[in-house]
């Protein structure tokens, strides 16, 4: 049994913003599944659900089966013990997601207080512990986040997330904001420390070459919908949607000749979430687009060798449109 | 095209030092702390660095908006004077691109007056309308007429950013300096933001230094990259020189940390760098990978913690590095064909322009 | 190729979608409806009211008569309608209320935006003067202005507005700091703007919604100052307002001698009127604030 198993998840906010609209994937024990997209195609709150943290106006229907237990109807107790001990979440921009006037330690000690039946002395070594582990000494507990650099305040994040020893833990554009080494240092950290600990995890950005290396699955979403997943380093090398062909050219590889003096992107932008229409939503911008894109409705079909568990929602997959010039 | 008759470069930082005073607590911090900088006439510069370097501040003394403490910025060989006259002056031929276009337009303020503010801050009302036609279809808003009665709120970030270029262009200039163009917009719209920058540079001859942190957009965008750390160019040189053999120890570090890159990764010890606290000797000692190897008994430990690097000149490649790897040298034609035969293509290209 | 050439785009498309919006608040329009009728009385009463009305000795109902026919609100201790007084008593007191906080706003503005624009001498010297008023007390300093400058309306709406131009400055000045952080205040700079069009092009319609709204609120304040400022005296007893109704009503001894129909309408005038510009203040607010935040 899959420990998280999400089936048509629908997430809509207000009366007609979808800004999820049918997902499903599944992830083992151990796995790392990279969710790769842009604004508006969903990512955040596709991450934002699994553990129910959307705002009330939002509309969710579907299943999020966590260890085979349904956390869209969970009882608020259950829900509560499950958040943080059972899946955690790195979030995004450390710096308003960490309280401005409590220090880092006593940030890090709360989900251990709440979670577990411990004293604060337990609470305060396995705190200690924790920021050892990120890399941040633990001599600084006892510094309040403005203290901290961009990168030890993101490391401070995952040793929060960490404190429960949750068995899935969710990083939400975990590096966005930070330099180029201290975001390598960060996904080496993160990687190694999920390894380690045999955690799955479910790695969010925009950035799809960061997600190759990091993680061994990868789902790409546009407009709400995963348009194409599988195995990450064969989907970078031969991907089978031209989205992600766009998306993984638009940071280029140096000493690539292709790219040089040449940057490739997309007319267009991202689609607003309340105005798709029918179709394939990436028909308006797709450099490969034929007529049947803009009627035929797109679902995720196999596009790999029978045992590769590699889809994509491009109709050019199916067989009756493999041969169709772009 | 008639051949450009000045030799002058475009745009010139000359020993440039900018400072900002002691605030309690904290020393003087030395931002730009002597840069020798040129942009040459129809060029695109990247300049690449991370927080705290110094890039912003050098991109905005190059503009004149913030003051030197100490040496001369020049445009096209006369030195800028701080007057308000000269500066407005000046402020018709080299204009600034920032990061976040959505904070970079006034909210109140619709397309047609966010492009028609510098035309009318200057005086120039006669034919204003056509003006803000020209510069909204160059920057790649077509029809004009659908964007003008638009406010920001209602455009995408790939928009808002072209306005802001549309702003630029409608005074004419002939350098831009964009500091961080794409790093707040979509992955797939930085691609084209890119791309206009180089049909700018091919339709109007202008000149460009971009400021970044991300060594791709070199690659796609510049002629030439000066790589900087705590206040100074620790390398400059051709794109393909400096990203294909780099010789800084940090321009090396950056490159082995992107991702899909054959290197082993180089993680510097330490955190970025705070312009207020600056080492001695040479300023990147404290993190480089290099020193750290360096045997304990190996004399030139005392040249890296001891001796300052000069500034280095801006006319021709260099590295500011007391251990430079002579053997990692200049591209070899014979290793890159392509690379080469590209070259001399670009080359060739320019010759036929001019 | 013919130029197809663009020209600016009509001014009023902000005014139009603002005015949109308004309409669709219930509390918006009642608000907006209580200053309409109050407006209309106050420019329409001397089509209706003659001086006679008004003359003490021209009086000629029943002293201190409760409301009866041909004086729905009873009259005063001379004889007056107090309908008609009440009317009459709109036009002063919103015209001081309305004037006192336009000097109020105008002032605090100018300050605000100075203060906050020039940050280092000026600005602190600004600031100091305006905290220097702040700690002046309101009532005290209004009642020395009013003994200074002579009783009446004029001194009134001076000594209103110098208490309480200092929260619109500080407000102002918050704001202006906010704004000048933006980055399109330095693309400004960088296109070539100068102090002067910093402040007026880009700073003030920034700030001017907030301006907007503090001084709806304002008016509210200052028509209650009005009144405390009468009923305590200062007031020209021969000018007709609201506070000068209570003022008399109280002298009078209205209350001991159960003459409600005194007392009350005035009172309740000014509550009307004051919850009119506060349910039109927060329904601006209300509508420019989402926008003023996230965008």
């Amino acid at each position: 049994m899959s420990l998280l198993e999400v089936r048509d998840l629908n997430v809509t906010y207000g009366a007609d913003v979808r800004a999820v609209r049918g997902v499903d994937f599944a992830l083992d024990a151990g796995q790392t599944l990279g969710m790769a997209g842009e604004s508006g195609s969903g990512k955040s709150t596709v991450a934002l659900s699994l553990l129910r943290l959307l705002p009330a106006t939002a509309t969710i229907t579907g299943e999020v089966l966590l260890g085979g237990e349904d956390v869209l109807t969970m009882g608020w107790g259950r829900l509560r013990a499950v958040r943080w001990a059972e899946a955690s979440i790195v979030f995004q921009g450390a710096m308003s997601a960490l309280n401005p006037v409590r220090t880092i330690g006593e940030q890090i000690r709360e989900p251990i207080l709440l979670h577990e039946k411990v004293g604060i002395r337990a609470a305060r070594e396995r705190s200690a512990e924790l920021l050892d582990a990120v890399g941040v000494p633990s001599r600084r507990m006892a510094a309040y986040p403005h203290e901290l650099s961009g990168g030890q305040r993101q490391r401070v994040m995952i040793a929060m997330a960490l404190a429960c020893r949750p068995d899935l833990i969710i990083a939400d554009e975990p590096t966005t904001a930070l330099d180029v080494i201290v975001q390598a240092q960060i996904l080496k950290l993160i990687t190694d420390l999920v390894h380690e600990a045999k955690i799955s995890m479910i790695m969010i950005s925009h950035d799809l070459s960061v997600l190759a290396d990091t993680c061994d699955r990868l789902a790409v979403m546009y407009a709400g919908r995963i348009v194409e997943i599988g195995d990450s380093r064969q989907l970078i090398e031969a991907p089978r949607h031209p989205y992600t062909k766009a998306l993984s050219s638009a940071f280029p590889k140096i000493g690539d000749p292709a790219s040089r003096l040449a940057p490739s992107g997309l007319p267009g932008d991202p689609p607003d979430p309340s105005a798709i229409g029918a179709g394939c939503p990436f028909a308006p911008r797709c450099p490969e687009v034929f007529d049947a894109c803009s009627t035929r409705e797109v679902e995720l079909w196999p596009a790999g060798p029978p045992d590769s568990a590699r889809e994509s929602a491009c109709l050019r997959v199916l067989p009756e449109f493999s041969e169709v010039p772009a | 095209m008639t051949a450009t008759t000045s030799t002058a470069p475009a745009l010139e930082a000359r020993d440039l030092h900018v400072t900002y005073p002691a605030r309690r607590g904290r020393g003087p911090a030395r931002a730009v702390d002597g840069v020798n900088l040129t942009v040459g006439a129809g060029e695109i510069v990247a300049l690449i660095g991370e927080s705290g370097c110094g890039k912003s501040t050098l991109a905005r003394a190059l503009v004149g908006l913030v003051r030197p403490t100490a040496g001369e910025v020049r445009y096209q060989g006369t030195t800028l004077r701080y007057s308000s006259k000269a500066l407005k002056q000046f402020r018709r031929h080299t204009q600034l691109v920032l990061q976040d276009p959505g904070g970079a337009l006034n909210p109140k303020q619709n397309v047609f007056d966010a492009v028609a503010e510098g035309p009318r801050l200057h005086g120039l009302r006669a034919g204003l309308g056509e003006r803000v036609h020209d510069a909204l279809s160059r920057a790649g808003l077509r029809p004009p007429e659908q964007f003008i009665a638009r406010y920001p709120h209602e455009l995408s970030g790939g928009q808002q950013q072209r306005v802001v270029i549309a702003g630029a262009l409608a005074l004419d200039p002939s350098v831009i300096v964009a500091d961080e163009p794409v790093a707040s917009l979509d992955a797939s719209v930085r691609g084209e933001i890119l791309r206009l920058i180089l049909d700018l540079r091919e339709s109007l001859s202008l000149s460009a230094l971009v400021v970044s942190h991300d060594l791709g957009l070199a690659w796609n965008i510049a002629d030439r990259v000066a790589v900087m750390y705590l206040g100074r160019i620790v390398e400059q040189g051709t794109v393909e020189d400096v990203l294909l053999h780099p010789q800084h120890p940090y321009t090396q570090a950056l490159i082995s940390v992107l991702p899909g890159t054959d290197v082993d990764p180089v993680l510097l010890r330490g955190e970025p760098p705070d312009p207020t606290a600056i080492p001695a000797g040479c300023r990147f000692h404290p993190r480089c990978q290099r020193f750290a190897a360096l045997d304990e008994a190996d004399e030139r430990r005392a040249l890296c913690t001891g001796r300052n690097l000069p500034v280095l000149p801006a006319d021709e490649p260099g590295v500011a590095c007391h251990l430079v790897d002579h053997s990692a040298d200049p591209a070899d034609p014979a290793d890159h064909p392509e690379l080469s035969a590209l070259g001399d293509a670009m080359t060739s290209r320019r010759a036929d322009n001019s | 190729m013919t130029a197809v050439v663009v020209a600016s785009p009509p001014r009023l498309e902000g005014a139009r979608r603002f005015a949109r919006e308004f309409f669709r608040m219930p509390t918006a329009i009642a608000g907006l409806s209580i200053l309409v009728v109050f407006t209309v009385l106050a420019l329409s009463a001397p089509l209706f009211i003659s001086g006679d009305d008004l003359d003490v000795t021209k009086a000629t109902g029943g002293q201190l008569a409760p409301p009866g026919h041909g004086y729905p609100l009873g009259t005063d201790q001379p004889g007056r309608s107090v309908l008609l007084l009440l009317i009459w008593g709109t036009r002063t007191s919103l015209a001081i209320g309305v004037i006192a906080t336009l000097l109020a706003m105008v002032l605090g503005s100018a300050v605000g935006l100075l203060a906050g624009h020039y940050q280092r001498f000026a600005g602190r010297a600004l600031m100091h003067v305006t905290d220097w008023f702040i700690a002046l007390p309101s009532l005290p300093l209004a009642i020395s202005l009013s003994a200074v400058l002579g009783q009446g309306a004029r001194s009134i709406t001076i000594a209103i507005a110098v208490t309480s131009w200092t929260s619109t400055a500080r407000l102002v000045r918050a704001q202006t700091l906010a704004v000048e952080a933006r980055p399109f205040i330095e693309r400004a700079r960088a296109l070539g703007a100068g102090n002067v069009q910093i402040m007026v092009r880009h700073v003030l319609p920034n700030v001017a919604p907030l301006i907007l709204v503090s001084s709806t609120l304002t008016v509210a304040g200052a028509i209650l100052s009005e009144t405390t400022l009468t009923f305590l005296g200062l007031g020209n007893p021969t000018e007709v307002s609201w506070g000068t109704m209570i003022n008399q009503a109280y002298t009078g001894s209205a209350v001991t001698r159960g003459a409600w129909w005194y007392l009350l309408p005035p009172g309740i005038a000014i509550v009307v009127v004051v919850l009119g510009f506060t349910m039109t203040g927060r329904a601006v607010e209300h509508i420019l604030n989402p926008r003023m935040m996230t965008r």
